[in-house]
């Protein structure tokens, strides 16, 4: 388990001053000219070092993703934007980061500019984030007032400017060319790959988009060393993670804990157990509404970090945490969560804008009752139909659910076809 | 260059094409929808999947990958099959399987492709989905039901024509492409929407219902109804024309066609005129083609050779203007004249009156001055390169005249004369931009040419090239934007009045006692005096035949054969695709009819021998075209002072200004939607 002076969010529960002074208290913008006078390529090593993996959702190693950035200008500046449009349904840590330790995201936005050679940074929040976006607001102001960001920010001699933008409603602007599509003040629509954002992005420049979990974790991983970070957590699962555990728990919570921590002892540490005890446990969607869902069985052994869950077929996410007991019907949940993806499916591309709707269809039928077995291996043929043909990762996201519930669930869905014959019975009539 | 091996076929292509590009270089057609190649990538349809090594293991859409050297391609491997299908089966869930009644029918892209990678039952059991039709104008019909969210239509009006009226509302399974708030569709491109449709969304509102692609007769031909000389087809049923569709030539037209010259085609099956008639006691009667000529040769041998006048119209083909000058050089006769519109510049060189830069040459140009001139109406599809060339970047455009929107971005230089007074002085700020450009280029129209002081400009234009070196060895920067198809042919031929012959102006006052008209048929023509013989021959019942005093019925361009010579100078030929209607006959046959019963028969019994005769008396009709250097400075000779007034537009109506478009109930639908307040007056 994580030790107190271990955590990155000394006040993740905003039991302190969010302001610049409770920050500084904390010890946030303290040395990060020094920090700054490192260089780039040193603060990119030590961020290499540290094992950071992207903490948005698909674990792509930080350092690397800031390597891609150009060294030196061809004329065009570069941009850094940071995602903090957290749309995945289940997951609130981006908003307890902006809401209780603003500054750190805001110290991390310099560090990680600078180390990209952007002078300027976006932040991209979610347009229900309202509070949250004013309170950030004012951090900004705070930070520009003090001099910690604005011309030669914190006394670095690197100039910086950071840009709050509030999103529409859309969980495709989360995708991150969608996201800079909408920053244009387009649809929000992602663009093909390639050409990538470090390549051409935001306004045709080279652009990097992090996470806000993943911005925020930066200055403390400088000051205290990527080493250190390194030696939390597993072997490339490094690091502290924010948890979001909801729904039939306890104490439903966000938590930052090491990664490779045992699912079970997560929950019952620090949600206070699952409603009714361990052996009441339904099911657990482990990282947010587009991961797999996992059985009882599944939850018993399962380790919380980006390669154990892939070796689950199901995936870290965003570390959104939804449990699920007996009580509930997966497949309503599931059915749920493809309405979800039906409502909120862009429309650009075809397997996405035609296979959300026929998936949700499917569904419908399935939690009516209605369907047949038939019926039911269809819509299994229906996801492998979508995943892999869409532009962005969130259209074939909008899959990987019901092919979780099958492979987890596969007799309880069986179960309410037309058609269905109880093993027992069908021994009985031969 | 990189190389790549498709299906084990090696083939080589340059640097930053895409994959679907390497592919059809190696001859293997990849089914697409929302692709094309004269429009931004989008990516949207995926059904150009195709299977790359030593990549992630899925399938990658062609269209928008870049090629890399050494990459190792399949396009029929069982991935990109099972791709493929998958998103067939997505795009027909949704799609009303009314073939049977959608005019694209037979040339749908998503029908040939169904019978590749379509499933032969649906699996979707659940309702399709259906979307409101509505009305984008006279032109369009829209059937969104069937729509596919290819965006190509978007696309194209957002970059080709400049509009940017389409988008997709709402969003998923419910977007919807529309134009935001109903309305008519104001680009004068729009039917091209209808040719990059891949279904039958998007379908031809006048053609609708009229008759399947493989009935019809497809017959290559010249666009007249503008002076770019669009490459055409003409489809056609039986002796019917029932609609005209663009052809590929890169040079002209790349693959697009204005509204006009699309959807006039209805005019060419009213007020035909399909018989010759004769005025008796102020009325015409309808007559055979014996009475017509001996009434005409009687008038014609009872007046002197000087009071025999004839002009040439709009729309003729050169044959029979060649005809037509050949005629009248037999009568003893020097009054003729092409320049109905009173457009009396020096004419003396090739230069003078053409379009030197070339229609593809604007592409290199790096700066553009327009004079008189409203190139989205007088050219639309030029005015698409133009705004193509500005698209990429660098190009800015000044106009002199009337302010309008051209589609792209431009400073405004003033209304008149003044302002071209202003740039030779160097006093206005664009003559730096000028100055700075490697190949500038301008473009005079016919609203400053067309004026009586037309040759003082046409000459200070001139003077302007030369100021700012748009006249070198390797660029020609002067041109000329006619918006008469045979203007340019007229002047080859030297269809202009010869020694103390009468002028246009003079004619249509009065001056000749004999007028032959040849398709000559603007508003002037109704006001010729009633002391001249009027001759109208021509193929529609409009100002020229109501003012007639003998009726000669001709031929439209699409039922001869005939050469046109575009504003560039680019000869080119049209063949017949319908008979000319009831009695009415090529024109160069009524000219080679009546010349042998006056008794000075032209040398030429068939079409071969006219056009062997044409190109050993006018070698440029058989060269073939290319761009000319400005190395001929000599500037044209300059007659009268310049005048003040501002330029007016040179067509006031785009929709109807010949006598084709003006019979066209289409058009006139244009005109209400666009213009109703001119639709009320024609009425």
């Amino acid at each position: 388990m994580l030790k107190d002076e271990d955590r990155i969010y000394q006040n993740l529960y905003g039991q302190q001053d969010w302001k610049l002074a409770g920050a500084r208290a904390r010890g946030d913008w303290s040395g990060t000219a020094e920090i700054i006078a490192k260089g780039r390529d040193a603060l990119i090593e030590e961020m290499k070092a540290s094992g950071m993996r992207g903490r948005g959702g698909a674990g792509f190693p930080t350092g690397m993703k800031w390597s891609f950035m150009p060294k030196q200008s061809d004329g065009r500046p570069s941009y850094v934007v940071i995602n903090a449009d957290e749309s995945e349904p289940g997951t609130c840590k981006d908003r307890d980061i902006i809401r209780n330790e603003p500054h750190k995201l805001i110290e991390g936005a310099l560090i990680a500019s600078f180390a990209m050679g952007a002078n300027k940074a976006f932040i991209y929040i979610r347009g229900e984030y309202y509070n949250e976006a004013q309170r950030l607001q004012f951090a900004i102001d705070e930070a520009y007032e003090a001099g910690l960001i604005g011309k030669n920010a914190a006394g670095s001699g690197w100039d910086f400017d950071l840009v709050l933008q509030r999103g529409a409603g859309a969980y495709i602007c989360g995708e991150e060319s969608a996201m800079l599509e909408s920053l244009e003040g387009k649809k929000g629509m992602p663009r093909m790959k390639p050409p990538f954002p470090a390549a051409m992005g935001l306004y045709g420049c080279p652009t990097t988009v992090n996470n806000v979990e993943t911005i925020a974790g930066v200055p403390t991983i400088m000051r205290r060393g990527g080493a250190w970070f390194a030696g939390l957590g597993k072997p490339k699962n490094a690091g502290t993670k924010i948890f979001c555990i909801s729904g039939h728990v306890n104490n439903p919570c966000n938590v930052e804990e090491e990664l490779g921590i045992p699912l079970r002892e997560l929950i019952e540490k620090h949600a206070g157990g699952v409603r009714g005890g361990w052996d009441n446990l339904g099911a657990v969607i482990p990282g947010g509404a587009s991961s797999p869902v996992l059985n009882k069985a599944m939850c018993d052994t399962q380790l919380m970090d980006f390669d154990s869950l892939a070796a689950s077929k199901s995936m870290m996410g965003s570390g959104a945490i939804i449990v699920m007991d007996k009580s509930v019907d997966v497949v309503k949940a599931i059915w749920r969560l493809s309405k979800f993806f039906k409502h909120e499916s862009c429309g650009q591309c075809t397997p996405c804008r035609e296979g959300t709707g026929w998936m949700m269809r499917q569904m419908d039928r399935i939690v009516q009752n209605k369907a047949t077995l038939a019926d039911i291996h269809l819509l299994e043929q229906v996801t492998t139909q979508v995943a892999g043909h869409t532009i962005c990762a969130f259209g074939e996201a909008s899959s990987w659910p019901i092919q979780g519930m099958m492979r987890a669930f596969r007799p309880e869905v069986e179960a309410r076809a037309t058609d269905y014959q109880p093993p027992v019975a069908a021994q009985a009539a031969e | 260059m990189a190389k790549l091996t498709i299906d084990g076929i090696e083939v080589e292509v340059p640097n930053g094409s895409t994959v679907i590009q390497a592919c059809e270089a190696a001859g293997i057609e990849i089914p697409r929808f929302c692709y094309h190649e004269r429009l931004s990538v989008a990516g949207n349809c995926r059904m150009c999947l195709v299977e790359i090594e030593k990549m992630p293991p899925k399938p990658v859409a062609s269209c928008g990958q870049p090629v890399a050297d050494g990459m190792v391609v399949h396009t029929d491997s069982e991935m990109v099959r099972k791709g493929r299908r998958g998103v067939m089966e997505f795009l027909l869930i949704n799609h009303p399987l009314d073939c049977p009644i959608c005019d694209q029918g037979g040339e749908c892209d998503l029908q040939d492709e169904a019978v590749a990678y379509g499933r032969d039952t649906s699996r979707y059991e659940e309702d399709k989905r259906s979307v409101a039709q509505p009305d984008w104008g006279p032109l369009v019909r829209t059937t969104m039901t069937r729509c596919i969210h290819c965006t190509r239509c978007v696309r194209f009006t957002t970059e080709v024509a400049g509009t940017a009226e389409l988008g997709g509302t709402f969003r998923g399974e419910s977007t919807q492409i529309g134009t935001y708030v109903q309305k008519a569709l104001t680009s004068e491109l729009s039917g091209n929407i209808i040719d990059l449709c891949p279904v039958g969304a998007l379908t031809s509102k006048p053609y609708a219902f009229t008759a399947r692609p493989w009935e019809l007769r497809k017959t290559d031909s010249i666009d007249v109804l503008d002076a770019l000389g669009s490459n055409i087809r003409i489809d056609a049923r039986g002796a019917e024309v029932l609609r005209i569709l663009p052809r590929i030539n890169d040079e002209v037209n790349e693959e697009w066609l204005g509204d006009k010259s699309r959807f006039s085609v209805d005019g060419l099956k009213r007020r035909r005129l399909d018989r010759p008639w004769i005025r008796e006691n102020g009325k015409l009667r309808p007559a055979s083609w014996e009475e017509a000529f001996a009434a005409i040769a009687g008038k014609i041998k009872a007046t002197a050779p000087e009071k025999i006048g004839a002009l040439v119209g709009d729309l003729a083909d050169v044959e029979s203007m060649l005809a037509l000058k050949e005629f009248m050089a037999g009568q003893g006769s020097a009054n003729i004249d092409c320049r109905i519109d009173g457009a009396a510049y020096d004419v003396s060189k090739r230069a003078f009156y053409s379009f030197n830069t070339t229609i593809a040459g604007i592409e290199e140009a790096d700066a553009l001055l327009i004079i008189g001139s409203n190139p989205r109406h007088e050219a639309p599809v030029l005015n698409a390169r133009i705004r193509k060339r500005w698209l990429a970047g660098k190009f800015q455009v000044g106009v002199i005249g009337e302010k309008a929107d051209l589609t792209y971005k431009t400073t405004h230089l003033g209304e008149g004369p003044a302002a071209l007074q202003a740039l030779l002085d160097g006093t206005h700020e664009f003559a730096e931009v000028l100055k700075g450009a490697a190949k500038p280029m301008l473009i005079i129209g016919a609203g400053a040419l067309a004026r009586p002081d037309g040759a003082a400009l046409h000459a200070t234009a001139w003077k302007l090239a030369t100021q700012f070196n748009m006249l070198n060895a390797e660029w020609h920067g002067f041109n000329v934007l006619q918006h008469a198809a045979s203007r340019v042919g007229a002047l080859d031929l030297g269809l202009l009045p010869g020694t103390n012959g009468l002028s246009a102006q003079a004619m249509l006052g009065g001056a000749a006692d004999v007028l032959w008209l040849l398709g000559a048929d603007n508003e002037a023509v109704r006001n010729i005096p009633n002391s001249s013989f009027v001759i109208y021959q021509g193929h529609h019942g409009d100002a020229g035949a109501s003012r007639a005093d003998v009726i000669l019925p001709g031929a439209a361009y699409t039922e001869k054969d005939g050469t046109y010579v575009n504003t560039e100078g680019r000869v080119q030929s049209a063949y017949i695709a319908v008979k000319p209607p009831g009695d009415a006959r090529e024109d160069w046959r009524i000219l080679r009819a009546i010349s042998a019963y006056l008794g000075h028969a032209l040398p030429y019994d068939t079409l071969e021998q006219l056009r062997a005769h044409l190109k050993a008396n006018y070698p440029v009709f058989g060269q073939e075209f290319r761009r000319f250097a400005g190395t001929d400075t000599a500037a044209p000779a300059s007659y009268g002072a310049l005048g003040d007034a501002p330029f007016t537009p040179a067509l006031a109506n785009y929709y109807q200004t010949d006598v084709i478009s003006r019979s066209s109930p289409t058009m006139a639908a244009c005109v209400a939607a666009h213009n109703p307040a001119l639709a009320e007056a024609a009425e």
